[in-house]
């Protein structure tokens, strides 16, 4: 059975392939059997090596699996080779589970589009790529991954082509993210050329014992790294280009844009984790990072009119408390977060697709309302969704795992109480945002006039089963209040070293967790006065001259788009366009003018007169005769 | 033998086929494929050759050498050899060269026969710049090239023909007359040392030069070969020669003209010149790395598409220019990786662009637009290949960026950061590209017809060559491997290395004997 891990990135492929190939002259049934089935083969695998994995540990609780060799050049030795772990088989896990049923999802939620092959095609090439990314042993093949699924974003989120706002989404989502990898290469080259290999697990071997605590070399390596798990997970500085990434179709949001590609970065950390201990300069600004991100992004999902915006916003503020534990060394608290988001932003995603199907493509939240009665299962899920996210006590996945983040920053040496503060502040935003969602969409009056579509069973079988997901997979982890599970915890320490933890006393605990709690709720009934009882205030607030500046600033994501337009976008196409005939060219083509210039000018001596020569001849010597003598 | 014949071949067949073209036209493009065919088994042969004595170890510099005495009294003779380094790019040669012909099946309908010659001669020019050992005769290949080159383009060029292909030839001429006048001074500072008056290349290689004048010569090779690269800041005539030569002369010209410039640094400049041009490498760099973000800009800029192809040649050069001068293995293999790569991908562009103006006869991206919906399969593999001009994982340009930027990292961290922000502005240029010529809203109702049997059977080849390379490029590197260390050997100068690291002196030890430790622990 372990032997066959290979065949978990493999069938992707596979799948991918044969819709290439085949894929237009095959009718919609084998397309949808061919996505699907190749991604439920992997998730199938999945599964089953995981289960194996863990009531039968391997040696050393991992696995390797050599595929052949791929460049071996000059001291470089790249190779297919396969590694799993504690990390990597939750990441595999989830990708292959969440993605396949994502894409059985799709299978009814596109069946009336255009490309309905080409979608299968692309999507299964991303699920391809990204085990490939987590399960990939070395660096370059993690690259490949990396960048593969890049590309399928970008593919997914040009979807529908001829819109040119579209492909313009499509393009930024790729330079921006390409502008973190460029670092990421960087980093790359560095930890060759410290430690002679690509390994994953060899660098991590070596950096401790050549490496001193904080050298330069370990906080550029870290640092660069940083940039492309910045990149990728949408973090500040270069997190402008998921929201506009919403334009592709909704699935696509759901396993790219939330359960799998986004959270690359985090993986990306924890995986190389060993090289941030050694960089406490840079642990610290990932949890810098992980704070402001969580807290800016939430401002702005406050104020979208675009459910997927919204959700889109929330991503990148669930993947800031990611980023957030990570910073302070709560590895597995990441992680956890990273799987009950999976489940719940998912499930979030494909409910509003549902929605949007419903309403003719209505993405404006203030143009849905009322539509408990008319997709009940629907919003039975959304809302299981939407207090996942928001973190519901006791109840919901989301709670649990966003718990442990802030207590873990609370406790790790390298939190503190400002962290801390800006999660419990986040999680207020949380609550007010995912009940305003709830509040507008499916409550109140509705502002539609007809359901287009309802969903059929696979794609309401699919939200039931992620709604299941987002309210027990907390179970796999609780409080010390509320039973003390620590199976996951437990799990991921085979490959993560536990966070350092100062030892609360269970009152402190408990407080802190109350707290928190109580922003939550606090958050809830926020939105809902602001929505449901007093309106008026809402629109007072909103009104105010402050009130509509924040409204502006919030709703296009703090002015960052605006700032890179000014300071990079538009001076490089100026630049291009000022240079499109290229000065070095006019150069040399002045010296061809400059050439016929005195052609002509030469030519015109030739005047046939014989004075004129005369002439010529008679100065000519007098110059020759003049130089002779005086020099 | 072989190599004499390959070139024999080529000679040969463009002969036959302007003559068979009295006869009809589809006779000399079948002469034409047939020589090349001929070529392809010789050159296949040639691999075979290669690999055995690769493993028999039989030692010697050249599988395989010919030396007949031409001009014995001025020290010239005729002298071929190949080694590793030339024998991919005789096959990059071939395999380029035939789907050149078969791109132009149906694109050209004047004087077939003629330019069916001119092809063949081109090539064989080519092939004699990548085998020859005797500055003489590598000088007379290089000229070889030129002419034809240009009635190529004079004659079956585009709207602005005359005035590129007279840009090209002045630049190319201008620049190889420097290189005539270092091969003189070169000859003669030999002679002067050793009393021995010649031009063969192994005996050139053994000239002790420095100074002044040893820089002078270097300069006069440099700009030959930055000219024919083409380097900033020589490239004015590439996008104009690129942009108006018909499909199969923009296939030569990007796919295996350019590469002579590359190679002709990697055989000559560096290997003779060792200590005075690696000092020059800063410069160089400098200018690769120029090179690489200049022309990306340009490239963006353009609204002609085989301008914009033209200028990512540009940008990609940079790549190999910086790689050369880094002059440490791991950049040398990506240099020839990126000249295989660059040849196919880039080559195929061009097929592509051709393929589109001969159905909408223009090549303005601003008319096109939402070609998707009308011709898929054509859409499917413009993409393919800006991906692979982006540098996307799996593929073969991938791999020699990746190792040019690894190797150029030991030479100069600056150099190389500066270099990677190329791959950013490698991803604006090539999907600007995708979304003006295929995704978008149609601009004009074009009718064309999709790609049929014989362009996606040439693009069935292409794409497989590149996937091929992006996945399992270790053949290559095995081929190539001994020749550049030969010629580093030769070189007998250190490269340049950075000083920024802090304790690397220690991991070789610590990496021997270490198997593979478990992650984390």
């Amino acid at each position: 059975m372990r032997d066959l891990l290979f065949l978990i990135p493999l069938s992707p492929f596979a799948g991918f392939l044969v819709l290439v190939l085949a894929g237009g002259r095959l009718p919609r049934m084998a397309v949808a059997l061919v996505g699907c089935g190749s991604v439920g083969i992997a998730a199938l695998l999945a599964l089953l090596i995981g289960c194996r994995f863990v009531a039968d540990p391997p040696e050393g609780h991992f696995l390797r699996q050599e595929l052949g060799s791929w460049i071996e050049v000059g001291g470089l030795n790249a190779s297919f080779g396969l590694y799993l772990d504690a990390l990597s088989l939750v990441m595999m896990l989830v990708v292959a589970v969440v993605g396949f049923l994502i894409h059985l999802y799709s299978s009814e939620f596109m069946d009336q589009e255009e490309g309905y092959s080409r979608f299968f095609a692309y999507m299964n090439l991303f699920v391809g790529f990204m085990l490939t990314l987590v399960l990939a042993d070395n660096l370059l093949l993690l690259l490949l991954g990396w960048e593969g699924v890049g590309l399928c974003s970008y593919l997914l989120i040009g979807f529908w082509y001829k819109d040119p706002a579209n492909g313009y989404a499509a393009r930024k989502a790729f330079v921006v993210t390409r502008v973190g990898d460029t670092a990421m290469i960087l980093g790359v080259f560095l930890l060759f050329y410290s430690f002679g290999t690509l390994d994953i697990g060899e660098i991590l071997y070596l950096a401790p014992r050549s490496w001193e605590l904080g050298s330069t070399t370990a906080l550029a390596a870290a640092a660069l790294l940083l940039g492309g798990a910045v990149g990728k997970s949408a973090q500040l500085p270069l997190q402008t280009w998921l929201p506009d990434a919403m334009a592709g179709p909704t699935p696509v949001s759901a396993l790219i844009h939330a359960a799998t590609m986004v959270t690359a970065g985090v993986y990306l950390i924890a995986r190389t984790h060993v090289l941030f201990e050694l960089a406490p300069g840079v642990m610290r600004l990932v949890a810098a990072i992980g704070a402001a991100t969580l807290m800016l992004a939430a401002f702005s999902a406050l104020t979208q009119r675009d459910i997927k915006r919204v959700l889109a916003y929330s991503t990148i503020s669930q993947i800031g408390y990611m980023f957030l534990a990570l910073g302070v060394g709560a590895w597995s608290a990441a992680m956890f977060h990273f799987v009950t988001h999976a489940f719940f932003k998912a499930l979030l995603f494909l409910g509003a697709g549902v929605v949007i199907q419903a309403l003719q493509h209505e993405h404006d939240m203030f143009k849905m309302g009322g539509l408990r009665k008319e997709l009940p299962l629907t919003f039975a899920t959304f809302v299981i969704g939407a207090a996942s996210l928001a973190a519901l006590p006791l109840v919901t996945a989301g709670f649990y795992s966003k718990e442990l983040i802030l207590t873990s920053v609370w406790a790790s040496g390298r939190g503190g109480p400002w962290l801390w503060g800006a999660g419990v502040l986040g999680a207020f935003l949380t609550a007010v945002y995912s009940s305003r969602m709830v509040l507008l969409a499916f409550l109140g009056e509705p502002h539609w006039a007809a359901i287009s579509r309802r969903p059929g069973s696979r794609m309401l079988g699919v939200l039931a089963v992620l709604a299941i997901g987002s309210l027990f997979a907390g179970l796999l982890q609780t409080p010390h209040l509320l039973g003390n599970i620590t199976i996951f915890s437990n799990f991921m320490e085979q490959a993560l070293p536990a966070a350092r933890l100062a030892q609360e006393a269970l009152w402190s605990e408990t407080l802190l967790q109350t707290v928190a709690t109580g922003a939550v709720l606090l958050g809830v009934f926020v939105a809902y006065v602001l929505h449901v009882r007093a309106p008026r205030w809402r629109e007072t607030v909103a009104g105010s001259a402050l009130g509509s500046g924040l409204d502006r600033l919030w709703l296009t994501g703090w002015a960052f788009d605006w700032f890179y337009d000014k300071a990079f976008v538009q001076p490089f196409t100026r630049l291009a366009r000022l240079n499109r005939r290229d000065v070095v060219d006019r150069i040399f083509a002045g010296i061809a003018l400059l050439m016929r210039a005195s052609h002509h000018g030469l030519a015109r001596t030739q005047t046939g007169s014989l004075r004129w020569y005369a002439m010529g001849i008679g100065a000519g010597t007098v110059v020759i005769i003049a130089i002779i003598l005086y020099l | 033998m072989t190599l004499l014949w390959m070139i024999a071949v080529l000679v040969l067949g463009g002969l036959l086929a302007g003559i068979g073209d009295r006869m009809s036209p589809r006779l000399a493009r079948w002469i034409a494929l047939g020589a090349l065919g001929i070529d392809l088994i010789l050159g296949i042969g040639l691999c075979g050759e290669y690999a055995r004595w690769t493993s028999s170890d039989a030692g010697g510099r050249w599988l395989e050498e010919i030396r007949w005495e031409w001009i014995p009294s001025a020290g010239i003779a005729f002298h071929l050899g190949v080694d590793g380094l030339s024998l991919p790019l005789i096959l990059l040669t071939i395999f380029l060269g035939i789907m050149a012909v078969i791109a132009s099946w149906n694109g050209i309908t004047e004087r077939v026969g003629f330019f069916h010659f001119n092809l063949l001669w081109v090539l064989s020019g080519i092939l004699g710049v990548f085998v020859a050992l005797d500055l003489f005769l590598f000088f007379f290949c290089w000229e070889l090239m030129l002419v034809p080159m240009y009635f190529l383009i004079a004659i079956w060029g585009h709207e602005h023909r005359i005035y590129a292909a007279i840009k090209f030839f002045l630049f190319t001429q201008g620049s190889g007359l420097l290189m005539l006048v270092a091969i003189l001074g070169l000859y003669f500072s030999h002679g002067g040392q050793t009393g021995d008056y010649t031009f063969a290349y192994s005996a050139l290689l053994e000239t002790d030069l420095s100074g002044a004048a040893a820089l002078w010569l270097m300069l006069g090779f440099f700009v030959a070969f930055a000219v024919k690269l083409p380097a900033f800041p020589f490239h004015p005539w590439l996008a104009d020669a690129h942009t108006e030569a018909p499909t199969a002369g923009s296939v030569v010209l990007a796919g295996l003209l350019l590469k002579t410039g590359a190679y002709g640094l990697i055989r000559f400049v560096i290997p003779i010149f060792g200590e005075t041009a690696l000092d020059f490498a800063p410069v160089a760099m400098a200018l690769g790395v120029i090179g690489i973000l200049y022309g990306a800009t340009l490239a963006f800029a353009q609204t002609d598409l085989k301008r914009l192809i033209a200028y990512s040649s540009i940008s990609h050069m940079g790549f190999v220019l910086l790689g050369v001068f880094a002059w440490n293995l791991l950049a040398l293999q990506g240099v020839v990786m990126q000249m295989i790569c660059h040849g196919i991908s880039t080559g195929a562009l061009f097929i592509l662009a051709g393929e589109l103006q001969d159905r909408i006869h223009t090549r303005e991206m601003d008319r096109m637009g939402g070609l998707w919906t009308k011709v898929p399969r054509t859409a499917g593999v413009g993409l393919f290949f800006a991906l692979a001009s982006l540098g996307l994982p799996g593929l073969g340009n991938f791999v020699a960026e990746f190792l040019i930027l690894l190797g150029s990292f030991r030479a100069s961290v600056i150099f190389t950061a500066l270099a990677a922000c190329g791959l950013v502005a490698a991803v604006v240029y090539a999907l600007w590209m995708v979304q003006r010529v295929f995704h978008g809203e149609e601009r004009e109702s074009w009718k064309l017809p999709d790609f049929a049997f014989r362009e996606m059977g040439m693009m069935s080849v292409l794409i497989a060559a590149i996937v091929w390379l992006g996945l399992h490029p270790q053949p290559v590197f095995n081929a190539v491997k001994s020749a550049l260390e030969t010629l580093q050997h030769d070189a007998a100068a250190e490269p340049l290395s950075a000083r920024w690291r802090e304790s690397s002196a220690v991991v070789p030890d610590l990496l021997r004997g270490s198997a593979a430790p478990p992650m984390s622990r």
